[in-house]
């Protein structure tokens, strides 16, 4: 390392980066100053406050602006001589194809999401190039080296799927907060302030009640209930709401005593038993009806310590005023809104309904920051672990482009030492035979074909599953989906007309014994699935009403069984404090174990992984990121 | 319950959001009390001062006089490109600007003058120093002026030098909360280190087969340097007979064979001089980094006491080096 003829062929190279985030900007520093000439850099996302803990190569004065090319900018400063291309915008947008990842002599990531991890490992393959794969959570991190028929593609091995809550966990039986975070995130918050012609399952009754014919006139099923009426104050609206959902939905569903037999019975919540009357029907203030996108409860009520969990009253209220201020401040969103970790106001109604919630079914109650990462999915990123995995990045390149590819290593960034060591280097694993991405193993796919549409297929098994962006899917030669923008309208509609039928219901039934085939030209992606009818699926393990097996990586559940080979060692058992569900749909960092990232109307009630810790950083520490 | 006082701000809040998950807010406050002096300031130094600045520690003094030149900015992103034209001034105040600019939370300011010229109080003003690049003599006699200090004046010394990065940690006698792994609790847990010195004291026969060869090739390095009167890192391929004969005479007073120190090693280290590698420095620099924030926030159990890194291997190694009659501690 740094002889002359390498700094030349490091010069001379091309190279390209995908991310400007946490390990982003610590990476385009550190290739600046090694001595590379010639970076792409792609990233879609802007600069947010929270990022300038790490991402040191922003300002507050950035803030809003694209990363691509602030990150561009800065690092010219001190290396003005370094030809970077900044891209504004996703890697999975077609410019970004096979023939332009073959410009590159190698790809580095610094991504904070599986799906856009797994596009581009698809396209490295297809192009031939080899991939620098990297992640960090907290004080762990990773990186790995992936070169085509050399060693595991990023898709060898199994990554954790996301965590999906059967849904009468979260809409009748929640036993821990993430529950109640997610009915209220994806449920009450979509019903009040969402979009309305979006499925939303806050009515949804026991399945028992549902069927009684008695039940069919009570309150609960006009379905305007949630709309302010009108004449009707905001204030008043909030407390009906209020006793709606934690009142008298809580009694409706004591009814059902089954449901109640081995669990601890809710306590319904209503208004008047927690605040003062004067409280709740007081008279709102007349004025102050300018939008305002930043207002907050937590300021309107004088509440200051967002790391102080509010008691039942403090919930109560900020739940209401977060609904008038919503109402009053931020109508232009009502309708429209869709979560966000950065928005105040959201993340308060979050919180406090999620805290009702709990209180009421005997779970404890959470201090708004934690609720915010439990919502937000956020990553635990620090600028060290960062620094460090970007310059073991830059390592493992600069041994690819000078073809010392024999040396190259996965480094494990530990917290606690495993063997005296913090920095632990490992060979990099041989392709696996049976990966249905790098190699052509088949897949079978468990599925009931009488209930089962294509769409369902779509939706939760190629796209969540197996990471296919524009599914092409053919049985035998006869095209039965496909997308584009250049397919003739009335292939479209027909292909539209077809989603929705049952899969035995097809022109040629698609039942057992079929094989489809599946392709992703983008990708330069393609496997096939064999269908196998099966009539019951267990809801709790299994709700999508699907399994897909093989040796396929997204699907196989994480369990201890996939132990890598250094985990002999407990200390890789490391703890990452205050750990929830992983996948942040904008902040740099991370990830090995990040599951999909789903738009949030298709996202409905799933949440990330809530393993237990320990397992979960087995996972991480080893075979789900590589 | 808290005073209001004590609160973080709302722009910290917002700022630290992501590394408060993970240390908590009674650490980010502590941090953002910690005095940190930074003496010498090479790429790796800047690596660090770069992390703890973003972190948010209270406040950073820097020194170096050194005129800005553009072997100084080698592997240094702190300095702009505009300030090569020999301006006349110096890495610590055009480092110091750099700094400023990440996190105007952290008072940032310069020294002016060397260390050694410096009363024994001055440390006074700081809960840590950090030492880059500098000579043995001198790092021992810095670490022995903060463990004279009343309270606590932690002490680092880095390095890299080509693939090789090294670490030298003393925290005295110190405190700390940590997670054990496997166990949800925080427990309290007090450790005590060995000065430089002391550190240096322990005999190499004492070692085992797989203690770092860095630790010892380093010191091979250190005491060259010091007994021919070089500059640190001023050494090159043609200084490897005098270091082999180094090498005899230091093993032969630690009684060890000479393989104990592989030849290699010392030729890879004296070609490549005092260079450093930016890949390396910012591996160095993270885990410095992380170190200074552990010890000054008292969460999480720290580095003891050295760390050596090298990328031929890939390897970061702790080596915990101190006297036997310190080792039940």
């Amino acid at each position: 390392m740094g002889s002359e003829e390498e700094r030349i062929a490091i010069e001379k190279e091309k190279v390209l980066m995908v991310g400007a985030g946490g390990i982003g900007c610590e990476l385009l520093k550190t290739l600046a100053l090694t001595g590379f000439k010639h970076i792409h850099l792609i990233d879609m996302d802007t600069i947010e406050v929270s990022n300038l803990n790490r991402q040191f190569l922003f300002r507050k004065s950035h803030v809003g602006q694209s990363k691509a090319k602030v990150a561009r900018e800065a690092v010219l400063k001190f290396r003005p001589g370094v030809d970077i291309v900044a891209h504004h915008g996703n890697v999975k947008n077609a410019e970004f194809d096979i023939d332009f990842f073959k410009q590159f002599s190698v790809v580095l990531n610094g991504l904070d999401n599986l799906e856009a991890r797994r596009h581009v490992n698809r396209l490295c393959l297809a192009a031939g190039v080899p991939l620098v794969e990297s992640g960090t959570t907290g004080y762990l991190g990773q990186v790995t080296v992936h070169i085509k028929g050399k060693t595991e593609c990023y898709e060898c091995q199994p990554k954790p799927a996301p965590k999906s809550y059967p849904v009468c966990t979260i809409t009748s039986t929640p036993s821990k907060l993430i529950h109640c975070i997610v009915w209220a995130k994806e449920l009450a918050l979509a019903k009040l302030f969402g979009d309305k012609s979006q499925v939303n399952e806050l009515d949804v009754r026991p399945s028992v009640l549902a069927d009684a014919k008695a039940d069919t006139n009570e309150v609960g099923n006009d379905a305007d209930f949630f709309e302010l009426r009108r004449g009707e104050s905001t204030w008043q609206f909030a407390g009906r709401v209020f006793d709606r959902i934690f009142g008298y939905n809580i009694e409706t569903a004591l009814q059902n005593e089954d449901t109640w037999k081995a669990r601890r019975r809710p306590d319904p919540l209503y208004l008047d038993k927690i605040l003062p009357p004067e409280e709740f029907t007081a008279e709102e203030n007349g004025n102050g009806e300018i939008e305002n996108p930043t207002v907050s409860a937590m300021v309107t009520l004088g509440l200051k310590n967002p790391q102080k969990i509010w008691d039942v009253q403090e919930n109560a209220r900020v739940f209401l005023e977060t609904i008038q201020l919503f109402f009053k401040r931020r109508s232009k969103d009502i309708g429209k809104l869709v979560f966000d970790k950065d928005d105040q106001l959201a993340v308060e109604f979050v919180t406090a309904a999620a805290n009702l919630r709990a209180h009421s079914f005997g779970i404890p109650m959470q201090s708004l920051f934690e609720a915010k990462g439990m919502a937000g999915n956020i990553i635990h990123a620090i600028a060290t672990t960062n620094a460090c995995i970007a310059g073991l990045i830059v390592l493992e390149a600069l041994k690819l482009l000078t073809k010392r590819t024999e040396q190259c290593r996965m480094t494990y960034c530990v917290e606690h030492p495993t063997r005296k060591m913090l920095l632990v280097p490992v060979e990099p694993a041989e392709p696996n035979p049976h990966c249905y991405v790098c190699s052509e193993t088949p897949l079978v796919l468990e599925v009931n074909t009488v209930t089962a549409t294509m769409r369902d297929v779509i939706e939760k098994v190629l796209k969540r599953k197996l990471g296919v962006d524009s599914p092409v899917i053919m049985q035998g030669s006869s095209l039965l989906y496909e997308t584009g923008d250049d397919l003739e309208e009335d292939m479209a509609a027909h292909y539209a007309s077809l989603l929705n039928k049952s899969l035995a219901s097809y022109p040629t039934p698609i039942t057992t014994g079929v094989v489809l085939t599946v392709e992703d030209y983008h990708q330069d992606f393609r496997c096939s699935l064999h269908v196998k009818h099966r009539e019951t699926f267990d809801e709790e393990k299994e709700p999508d009403g699907m399994l897909i097996t093989g040796d396929i990586a997204s699907v196989v559940n994480t369990d201890d069984t996939l132990q890598p080979k250094i985990v002999a060692d407990e200390d890789l058992s490391n703890k990452v404090e205050n750990g929830h569900g992983e996948d942040d749909d904008d902040d740099d960092d991370m990830v090995m174990f990040t599951p999909e990232t789903l738009a949030g109307a298709k996202r409905k009630l799933e949440e990330e992984e809530s393993l237990p810790v320990e397992k979960r950083l087995k996972i991480q520490q080893l075979p789900a990121m590589s | 319950m808290e005073s209001v006082s004590e609160l973080l701000t709302e722009q910290e809040a917002a700022i630290y959001d992501r590394q408060i998950r993970i240390w908590g807010a009674d650490a980010q406050r502590k941090l953002s009390k910690a005095r940190i002096l930074v003496v010498g300031i090479t790429g790796v130094v800047a690596e660090t001062c770069k992390n703890i600045v973003l972190a948010g520690i209270g406040s950073l003094v820097l020194m170096d006089d050194s005129p800005m030149t553009f072997e100084a900015s080698a592997a240094n992103f702190l300095v702009p490109f505009d300030e090569l034209e020999g301006q006349g001034n110096s890495i610590a105040t055009v480092c110091a600007s750099s700094l400023r600019d990440f996190n105007p939370m952290v008072q940032v300011s310069v020294e002016e003058g060397g260390i050694s010229s410096k009363p024994d109080e001055f440390y006074d003003r700081f809960d840590a120093v950090i030492m880059g690049r500098s000579s043995i003599t001198l790092r021992t006699q810095v670490n022995e002026a903060c463990r004279k200090r009343p309270h606590r004046v932690a002490f680092y010394s880095v390095d890299c030098r080509g693939t090789c990065g090294s670490l030298f940690v003393d925290l005295q006698r110190h405190s700390f909360t940590s997670k054990k792994a496997g166990d949800d609790k925080a427990a309290q847990q007090d450790i005590s280190f060995p000065s430089l010195q002391e550190a240096l004291n322990v005999p190499w026969s004492s070692f085992n087969k797989r203690t770092s060869k860095l630790l010892f090739a380093l010191r091979i390095i250190d005491q060259f340097e010091v007994g021919v009167g070089r500059r640190p890192g001023q050494l090159s391929s043609q200084d490897l007979p005098d270091l082999i004969s180094y090498r005899g005479k230091m093993c032969a007073i630690q009684k060890v064979p000479e393989s104990f120190v592989p030849e290699n090693l010392l030729q890879k280290l004296a070609s490549v001089g005092g260079t450093e590698l930016p890949p390396v420095c910012a591996i160095i620099g993270g885990i410095l980094g992380q170190e200074l924030i552990k010890a000054m926030s008292c969460k999480g159990e720290p580095l003891k006491n050295f760390f050596f890194f090298d990328a031929s291997d890939g390897k970061g190694i702790i080596e915990c080096v101190v006297p036997s009659q310190m080792n039940d501690h």
